[in-house]
């Protein structure tokens, strides 16, 4: 008996699992390149988060076309990877379909929902595929997706195709050979096999050693290509399918309306509002190693770790830019994009420091103004519509904020309007030229 | 009817020795603009009527920020804050109610880490506590039997999660209220906020409060319920562009109410 078969399975393992452990590493390294931010407080609502949300599925069906068609698409990858198990002790054993024999009918429950599984994610990956392709809904034609974009949700479409197609040719032509009368080599019955039964005449006239060859073949095709794409991941928008559960446990618990207080510039508030501190005292001496600290993001360095990996997780699927009001009426802002290019400098930014063998080398670019302009930002109206209608608790808006902090704080870069605004509130309390002596003379007016 | 009105000040309370019940949060919209000055009254008058122990800052409030720091300008938004928290713990503030969402949210949720915490509730909130409580009667009085329809203010709704208590009091005042085919979480925005009260939009095809405008004028409302002054100026200027100022209005809640008694 030989062990090549084996040895090559257990190698192929290796090979997968280890790019995708060292891409998991990236993503992981990159995310860190974020500020700190406490998102542990509170885990029992956190953890109800993750379980609605994201296990849950609660926010997708709001969408219920989508939501319906995404859930099989779902319970179909988790379910079906159940046999993952069996296929890979298989293969580094030399079994074949070993729970069959203790399992009994429980076997045939569980492939036949397999399978019924893998039709339906057929269906709902063709409907996917005509809503994108051929009916062309507006937030899939959207120019955020030009280019990879958009060829990366079809190629996955086309992954789950395949990877489908292939578990039911590999089960029709394994049930194939297990009708064989009298038997066949080691095919023994396994089951009913509700849909590849169906399938299973394509091999009838075909000789028994073909269709066992077919049969490897598929076999062989279908573990390889869920390594594949368990590592196309990585340069995927497709990373959500791990990434949701992480990013709806660390998501913001508190009221979308209420945005964070910035420390940095609280503590330099209360000195400046403290009458006993000493005008004329000279500044504390500058603590050489500490970095100046910057006010807002002009770069993903000095966005929070959750933004970043609110970036990784985000699937493209722009429920955020079609209920967003400045892009329903032709602004630039997209906050879909948002995250993309939020990601692409995250990728461009951690590619750098690679290369650069660990130490990130100024490249003159950034997030804002490379990647994302000040048109964009000024657009929003922080409306929450986009936070609301994220299917796995992404905030756009909190990106959005905090680049228009550092364009104000940092570059007095507001448009011309909003700094006459500013000057109002500083000099007489309200954002019009309206004297703070003047405000209750509502009272006596007619 | 401005005569009838009684405002008291918090400085006048505490020469009294006074504590009013609640704070009325007046707001920037509330104080100066015109049509908003309109919603203030009519809120005092309820408050009025009810008998409710209020008082305003009156010329020591100032700004809560929200602009500022919705624009990006966090010192200025911190520097209001604290001001204002200042004045606030020096009354003893403990509940304060305002008709701005704007306001109610930047006091509601920003506040308490800058050291103001007080219980705060948007006018439709305490308006229907007030009804609960019997304190308040709401009749349709002239509006009976027409059709309105409510905008919900982004930072009333999806800000803090307040859909119902709008709606409640509307009904109370023997209408038929229509719903936008988006309303509630999914409600669209004014086109106000986040500081573009007070800029220009940035190119587009459109302005949002006329999209917006179309939502409500969908529904063939008599009325556009608001319950924000921006949402308000935001929506009277979109039917002014439709040309329905004739057909359909725009009013705040609390104006709703005060003239359904004819207050």
């Amino acid at each position: 008996m030989s062990y090549l078969d084996n040895i090559l399975f257990a190698i192929l393992l290796i090979i997968g699992f280890g790019f995708f452990a060292s891409s998991v590493k990236k993503i992981i390294r990159n995310i860190n390149l974020g500020a700190d931010v406490n998102r542990k407080d509170n885990p029992k609502a956190r953890w109800k988060n993750m379980a609605m949300i994201a296990l849950g599925q609660s926010k997708m069906v709001k969408r219920p076309v989508a939501g319906v068609l995404h859930i099989i698409i779902y319970v179909g990858f988790i379910i079906i990877n159940i046999e993952l198990l069996e296929i890979i002790i298989d293969g580094l054993f030399g079994t074949h379909r070993v729970f069959a024999p203790y399992l009994g009918p429980v076997y045939d429950v569980l492939i036949g929902s397999f399978e019924i599984l893998a039709l339906l994610v057929l269906v709902a990956v063709s409907v996917f595929w005509i809503r994108r392709n051929i009916v062309r809904l507006k937030r899939f034609i959207n120019p955020d997706l030009n280019g990879f974009p958009k060829s990366d949700a079809n190629y996955i479409l086309y992954f789950e195709v395949v990877l489908m197609t292939l578990f039911l040719l590999m089960n029709a032509s394994d049930l194939h050979l297990q009708n064989v009368p009298g038997g066949f080599s080691h095919f023994h019955k396994a089951g009913s096999f509700p849909v590849s039964q169906f399938i299973a005449p394509i091999f009838n006239g075909l000789s028994n050693e073909l269709v066992m060859l077919l049969s490897e073949i598929f076999w062989w095709l279908h573990i390889t290509g869920i390594l594949i794409f368990m590592n196309y991941l990585y340069f995927s928008k497709h990373l959500h399918i791990l990434l949701a559960f992480p990013n709806t446990y660390f998501a913001n618990l508190n009221p979308e309306g209420q945005f964070d207080n910035l420390e940095s510039v609280t503590k330099e508030v209360k000195l400046m509002m403290d009458p006993n501190a000493d005008p004329f005292a000279t500044a504390p001496p500058a603590d050489e190693n500490a970095a100046h600290v910057k006010f807002g993001a002009s770069d993903v360095q000095d966005l929070n770790w959750v933004q970043l990996l609110n970036a990784y997780t985000c699937t493209e699927c722009g429920r955020c830019t079609s209920s967003c009001p400045a892009n329903q009426t032709g602004k630039k802002l997209s906050p879909r994009k948002i995250m993309m290019d939020t990601r692409d400098r995250l990728e461009e930014v951690g590619k750098n420091i690679d290369t650069n063998k660990g130490v990130f080398i100024p490249d003159n670019k950034s997030l804002l103004n490379d990647y994302i302009t000040p048109e964009e930002l000024w657009a929003c109206t922080s409306c929450n519509a986009c936070v609301e209608e994220c299917p796995v608790n992404i905030s756009p808006l909190s990106i959005i904020m905090d680049m228009r902090r550092y364009l104000v704080m940092e570059q007095s870069a507001a448009p011309m309007p909003l700094n006459a605004m500013m000057t109002n509130i500083e000099n007489n309390g309200a954002p019009w030229q309206y004297s703070q002596q003047d405000r209750l003379n509502w009272k006596n007016e007619n | 009817m401005s005569e009838s009105l009684v405002v008291p000040t918090m400085a006048e309370m505490l020469a009294q020795g006074k504590q009013p019940e609640v704070l009325f949060w007046v707001g920037c919209a509330g104080s100066f603009d015109d049509r908003a000055k309109k919603i203030t009254k009519a809120f005092v008058r309820i408050l009025n009527r009810a008998n409710v122990p209020f008082a305003v800052l009156g010329t020591e409030e100032s700004c809560t920020g929200d602009p500022a720091k919705r624009a990006g300008n966090e010192f200025l938004f911190q520097m209001q804050a604290m001001m204002n928290i200042e004045v606030l713990n020096a009354y003893e503030a403990k509940k304060i109610v305002t008709a701005c969402p704007h306001c109610f949210n930047t006091l509601k949720n920003e506040y308490p880490e800058l050291g103001g915490k007080y219980e705060v509730v948007h006018h439709t909130e305490f308006l229907k506590s007030l009804l609960d409580d019997g304190r308040l009667t709401i009749e349709g009085g002239q509006f009976k039997g027409k059709r309105i329809t409510f905008h919900d203010p982004c930072y009333l709704g999806r800000a803090n999660k307040i859909y119902e208590a709008p709606r409640e009091l509307i009904e109370k005042l023997d209408i038929e209220l229509v719903e936008m085919k988006r309303s509630k979480a999914n409600g669209l925005c004014c086109g106000a906020g986040g500081a573009q009260m007070f800029k220009d939009a940035e190119p587009g095809n459109k302005e949002v409060n006329i999209e917006r405008t179309e939502d409500a004028l969908e529904t063939k409302p008599d009325i556009i319920a608001a319950a924000c002054p921006f949402c308000n100026t935001m929506l009277t200027d979109g039917i002014k562009n439709k040309e329905k100022e004739t057909e359909t209005k725009v009013m705040d809640i609390a104006e709703l109410i005060a003239n359904a008694q004819d207050l």
